[in-house]
């Protein structure tokens, strides 16, 4: 086996150079948060619960316990939101942290299984209020423009002449099937899966080329974890950063109802079970702080390697991380 | 054949789409930070030549296409089929016109050529990426005239035109690369 083995195949994919400039982006980060006042925090990895989001697959691992007699299934995290939003409702007042996530299923030039996200809560903030931060960080970091904004709505009226919160299901595999999708298409009965496919790829592309372009208001059945909107229950108040191509962050203005909380992950339960997929066990956690009470906030989450591409123009992700997952 | 999931595919594997075999170029991974994930794959299809983009849902399968690259010398032609062997079975195969296609006027006898076979059959005939033919005729053009650098057409024994430089006369022999249908130099003898 071993002299198969490359020769270069022990080296680091991101040069030294790029990971001096990684180290100084973090720096520049948690300075950014210092001077906020923003706290930096800390939470665990490995957790009892899992996402329970359908596209969003968690690692899972076993933990033989030297005080228990039984097996205990942990799974990564696929984003530190969960423990975050149990110390909100403790009283932490506004909290960053900067750590490595951990996503199944998902490689390639934008994607590696684990990457390193910023996550940040503001207390008090409306989605607003955060997208001006996020704007604000933006600018420091790569040196640009003001970020454009507008609502998921316009973003499609603009681009592909269709209102993606009155289109029926129809209507949009019609316009799939335009765009070359008809395959997909033909036997797709989710809404949503063909506003994603027709966003990512005829939307995405076009928008915010010059400057960064905050998009806001997306449709009420794509709200994961934010507050549908109370002027308009068709949109909810999720927001997502998008740069020269590449999906940058995405935000929310943070539901605190519990109720609704543990009906949104029993109904993605239920989807997951339709689908063939594993249920997933439900943050009990997370339910009983949001039932003691999660203050009005803010909460994004940004792709660090994503982030370190842009300002560095690199192509891929390999070249941002010291060692890609095939180095790993 | 066996079926190939999306997160199988990868550059050279050769897959079915509309009926026709075709061979991934490119695969890459698109995902929404929140929703489904997908591959849109760039594939050429090996008959018509015809490179285009085409987007799965990720887990989706496909059928592979039983698709083989074989190297075997050019023989002769009927008119009808061209005639191929393998130098280590002796076994021959006849490709037609249609898999022939625009290479016709790369084929130089003997010469090693990449035969791309589906369910056994010949497809695609890839000559060489570098061929010697004899000029059989272009202008004579002056000795010594350098000044036009774009060169004059010459016509080739195979009937293909190469642009050469103004110096080199029918009767020669010249290298050219059939990728791009350039003239390299003048051959050695």
């Amino acid at each position: 086996m071993l002299n198969q083995y490359p020769q270069t195949a022990w080296q680091p994919s991101a040069d030294i150079v790029t990971l001096k400039k990684r180290a100084q982006l973090l720096r520049a980060i948690r300075d950014f948060f210092y001077h906020k006042n923003v706290l930096e925090v800390d939470t665990p990895a490995l957790s009892h619960a899992a996402v329970t989001d359908q596209h969003l697959h968690s690692f899972s691992t076993c933990f033989n316990d030297p005080m228990s007699p039984q097996e205990k299934t942990l799974f990564l995290q696929t984003s530190p939101e969960f423990a975050m939003k149990r110390l909100l409702c403790a009283g932490s007042g506004s909290i960053y942290q900067i750590c490595k996530s951990f996503r199944n299923e998902e490689a390639g030039r934008f994607h590696n299984p684990e990457f390193t996200m910023l996550e940040w809560y503001r207390v008090g903030y409306d989605h607003h209020q955060l997208m001006a931060e996020v704007d604000e960080l933006i600018q420091l970091i790569l040196e640009t423009e003001p970020a454009e904004r507008m609502t998921y709505q316009q973003a499609f009226q603009q681009h592909l002449k269709c209102d993606p919160l009155t289109a029926s299901l129809d209507e949009l595999r019609l316009l799939a099937g335009r765009y070359g999708y008809q395959d997909i298409a033909a036997n797709e009965s989710s809404r949503d899966t063909l506003m994603m496919l027709l966003f990512s790829q005829h939307i995405e592309p076009h928008i915010g080329q010059e400057r960064p372009c905050l998009v806001y208001e997306f449709p009420a059945s794509q709200a994961a974890l934010a507050k549908i909107s109370k002027d308009n229950p068709l949109v909810a108040e999720r927001f997502e950063l998008y740069f020269k191509g590449v999906e940058l962050a995405n935000g929310f203005h943070e539901l605190s109802d519990a109720d609704e909380q543990r009906q949104r992950f029993e109904q993605d339960n239920q989807t997951r079970l339709s689908l063939g997929l594993q249920s997933m066990p439900l943050d009990k956690h997370l339910i009983a702080a949001l039932k003691h009470g999660l203050p009005e906030c803010a909460g994004v989450a940004l792709g660090i390697d994503r982030l370190l591409m842009l300002s560095l123009n690199c192509a891929s992700i390999d070249q941002v991380t010291a060692f890609e997952h095939h180095r790993a | 054949m066996a079926n190939f999931s999306t997160n199988e595919f990868k550059a050279g594997l050769k897959i079915m789409l509309d009926g026709e075999p075709c061979n991934i170029l490119e695969n890459e991974f698109v995902k929404p930070g929140k929703g489904q994930a997908f591959s849109r794959v760039k594939i050429r299809k090996l008959i018509t030549g015809k490179v285009l983009e085409k987007t799965f849902k990720s887990g989706e399968s496909v059928e592979g296409a039983d698709v083989i690259d074989t190297e075997l010398d050019y023989l002769y032609t009927d008119g009808e089929f061209w005639h191929f062997m393998n130098n280590e079975t002796f076994e021959q195969i006849a490709a037609d016109e249609k898999a022939v296609g625009e290479n016709v006027k790369w084929l130089v006898e003997n010469d090693t050529c990449t035969i791309t076979l589906w369910n056994g059959a010949p497809i695609v005939v890839q000559p060489a990426n570098f061929v010697e033919l004899e000029i059989t005729d272009t202008d004579p053009g002056l000795k010594g005239d350098t000044a036009g650098t774009g060169g004059k057409p010459a016509t080739l024994a195979t009937g293909a035109v190469v642009r050469v430089p103004l110096f080199v006369q029918r009767g020669e022999v010249v290298r050219v690369d059939t990728r791009n249908g350039e003239y390299v130099g003048r051959a050695q003898k």
